[in-house]
């Protein structure tokens, strides 16, 4: 259990709102394909905040123009990582952005034990900051 | 664009002097005499082009006046010197090639200047700007000027490197997407011992934040050493990090009385894994260019904070206007900028500052006359700052503020997150909220700018600190006039 206000990881851009319904996940989508991005699903049972890279559940969806089709790939992964985190991002390849334009979580395992922060002392009163991830403690596919 | 001015026939005496041997006769010539006014110029793809604004004295040719300008700002002195003639000296020479009266603004006018390439060393904004706002802002014949706007053009500013990181990677490195960031300055600005001062920084962040600001007055003073300073806070952006998942931040302001204490504190901010240092506008050109330099060497943020522009940027009639001191901001290399609200309690009309914004992050800016635009310019790639909207603002206003300025901009509520009826944590929580709540409502194809106090309210349904905000700072707003608007006539579409 996390202590912040919102209880959970706060990355993305709706981790304060109320869970999204797939009705209100698909008006995002929408949103964005009308901007000409594409959407990608991806997933990780380790959210450290430096943790870039999670999981693509397939490649993103440079081709596919409806907003169905995005929840599909969202439904599919939850059903295969229930207790991951999942996040679906919207690329944006216009010249001089070339990079994630949207980014929200859609799915949360159902406890989040969140992180750890470890203080090391060095010179001085200077400290080494870790942020440790209690999830990663235990192997791969058996953190949550 | 404007009604052509209307000037009496020009004498013969008016224009350039031709015969080489009248005109470096020894003695006093008028400065359209001696070719800084050329009324037939065409500005080359490689000039840099000035708009100023000037308002002759009593009985000055306003004609006269823009060559002078010209003048001043490039080779002139007031006499001729026998000694340009060892010269290619109409390079040399800026050419006032346009002047129009400004529109309901009796006595003032818009000059037309053009500058040679030549003129400018490359990759110097301190040399750029010695020369065109060097002397010819005490210019006597003049009663006021002010630089409006500035081409500057391809050639010249691909000498530049522009923004350490830019908004986009800085995203990528926060991993933050979609969304304005949030953003408090800490306060009281003066007095907080460092603990205390830590403590604010770790409940905005917690809280919901993104990032925390040292003001612009926050240095090393007796109350609080920058060491101390840096250290609680560190830990307070460390521990807020693990609290959320997030990756945070807090501009730690590097600004101090010598380039060598500067770059100590912002060593001393690596070593402690800050991801953003800040500095202060006052710090002037060359510093601003170095620290920018040393944070693309050191994978840092830079923020700038715009203390003390207003002493020559809010006069309409006197001054270098805030989207000019953007422009070289962004040539000069620093990643973020403090670029206006327009609602809250700074000067700011919203138009203005949307042009402001717009310079910062175009790939190209487009002239918008409304916006105070007068020139087409290419940023040939050039690297995007990311505008900061600070200053008596807070979450009753987000709609306004998201419909004004995107996704694109850092939203800082200083006072509207620590005065928060109920703590820090609560006021972050609420602006935090707020903000999702509109992006998500935006999104969602809703019209914002009209709904958007709906939004609030129900968002605030199960959001108690949302509510506490609104019910404290729901009706409060900054209406006042605006003295830096932008003058311009309305051209009638061409039927």
């Amino acid at each position: 259990m996390m202590t912040n206000p919102a209880g959970r990881v706060t990355q993305g851009q709706f981790s304060f709102l109320p869970d999204l319904s797939d009705a209100e996940i698909s008006m995002q989508v929408e949103y964005g394909l009308n901007k000409g991005y594409a959407w990608s699903v991806e997933y990780t049972d380790d959210p450290h905040p430096r943790n870039t890279y999670w999981e693509m559940y397939g490649m993103p969806m440079f081709d596919l123009k409806d907003a169905a089709g995005v929840l599909q790939e969202v439904n599919a992964c939850r059903a295969t990582f229930p207790n991951c985190y999942v996040r679906l991002m919207a690329f944006d390849s216009t010249r001089g952005f070339e990079s994630i334009a949207m980014s929200f979580i859609v799915n949360r395992p159902a406890n989040e034990p969140g992180f750890g922060l470890v203080r090391q002392e060095v010179e001085g009163r200077t400290i080494r900051y870790t942020v440790h991830s209690y999830a990663t403690d235990k192997p791969e596919t058996q953190r949550y | 664009m404007n009604a052509p001015l209307e000037t009496t026939a020009l004498r013969p005496e008016d224009t350039q002097i031709t015969d080489q041997k009248k005109r470096y006769s020894a003695g006093v010539l008028k400065y359209r005499q001696m070719g800084y006014w050329e009324p037939d110029y065409v500005p080359r793809d490689t000039d840099t082009i000035c708009l100023f604004r000037i308002t002759p004295q009593e009985g000055v040719d306003p004609v006269e006046a823009g060559a002078a300008v010209a003048g001043e700002s490039s080779t002139a002195t007031w006499t001729v010197v026998w000694t340009d003639r060892l010269t290619a000296c109409e390079n040399y020479r800026a050419k006032c090639y346009k002047v129009e009266p400004v529109p309901n603004r009796p006595g003032e006018y818009f000059a037309w200047v053009a500058y040679d390439i030549i003129l400018f060393e490359e990759g110097s904004i301190a040399n750029m700007t010695a020369s065109l706002i060097g002397n010819v802002f005490s210019f006597k014949p003049l009663k006021a000027a002010r630089l409006e706007d500035i081409r500057i053009p391809v050639a010249y500013i691909k000498t530049f490197k522009g923004p350490p990181t830019g908004l986009v990677v800085e995203r990528e490195r926060l991993d933050k997407f979609g969304r304005p960031l949030l953003g408090a300055t800490t306060k009281p600005k003066l007095g907080l011992s460092g603990r205390n001062y830590g403590r604010v920084i770790y409940e905005g962040l917690k809280g919901g934040l993104d990032f925390m600001k040292d003001d612009e007055n926050i240095n090393s003073q007796p109350f609080m050493h920058w060491r101390d300073r840096f250290l609680y806070v560190m830990d307070g952006v460390n521990k807020a990090a693990a609290a959320t998942g997030e990756v945070k931040g807090s501009y730690l302001n590097v600004t101090a009385g010598t380039m060598e204490a500067i770059y100590e504190r912002a060593e001393f901010a690596k070593n402690l894994g800050s991801v953003v240092i800040m500095i202060d506008l006052i710090v002037g050109w060359p510093c601003i260019q170095s620290l920018g330099e040393w944070c693309r060497r050191n994978d840092m943020i830079l923020h700038l904070h715009r203390a003390g522009h207003g002493t020559y940027t809010r006069q309409k009639n006197h001054g270098v206007s805030f989207r000019v001191i953007a422009k070289w901001l962004r040539l000069a290399g620093v990643d973020h900028m403090h670029t206006g609200t327009a609602v809250g309690k700074l000067e700011g009309d919203p138009l203005t500052v949307q042009g402001v914004y717009n310079v910062c992050r175009d790939s190209y800016t487009h002239v918008d006359l409304p916006r105070g635009l007068f020139f087409d310019m290419d940023w040939c790639d050039m690297k995007k700052v990311m505008p900061v909207a600070s200053g008596g603002i807070h979450a009753g206003q987000m709609h306004q503020l998201i419909d004004l300025f995107g996704d694109d901009v850092i939203l800082q509520f200083g006072g509207g997150t620590i005065g928060h009826p109920a703590g820090i944590q609560a006021g972050a929580v609420a602006n935090r909220v707020a903000l999702e709540a509109m992006v998500k409502a935006r999104n969602e194809g809703r019209d914002i700018k009209n709904e958007g106090p709906q939004i609030l309210r129900k968002a605030a349904q199960f959001c108690t600190p949302l509510k506490q905000a609104l019910d404290t700072w729901g009706e409060i707003s900054f209406n006042y006039t605006s003295t830096d608007t932008s003058d311009y006539a309305v051209t009638p579409a061409v039927a």
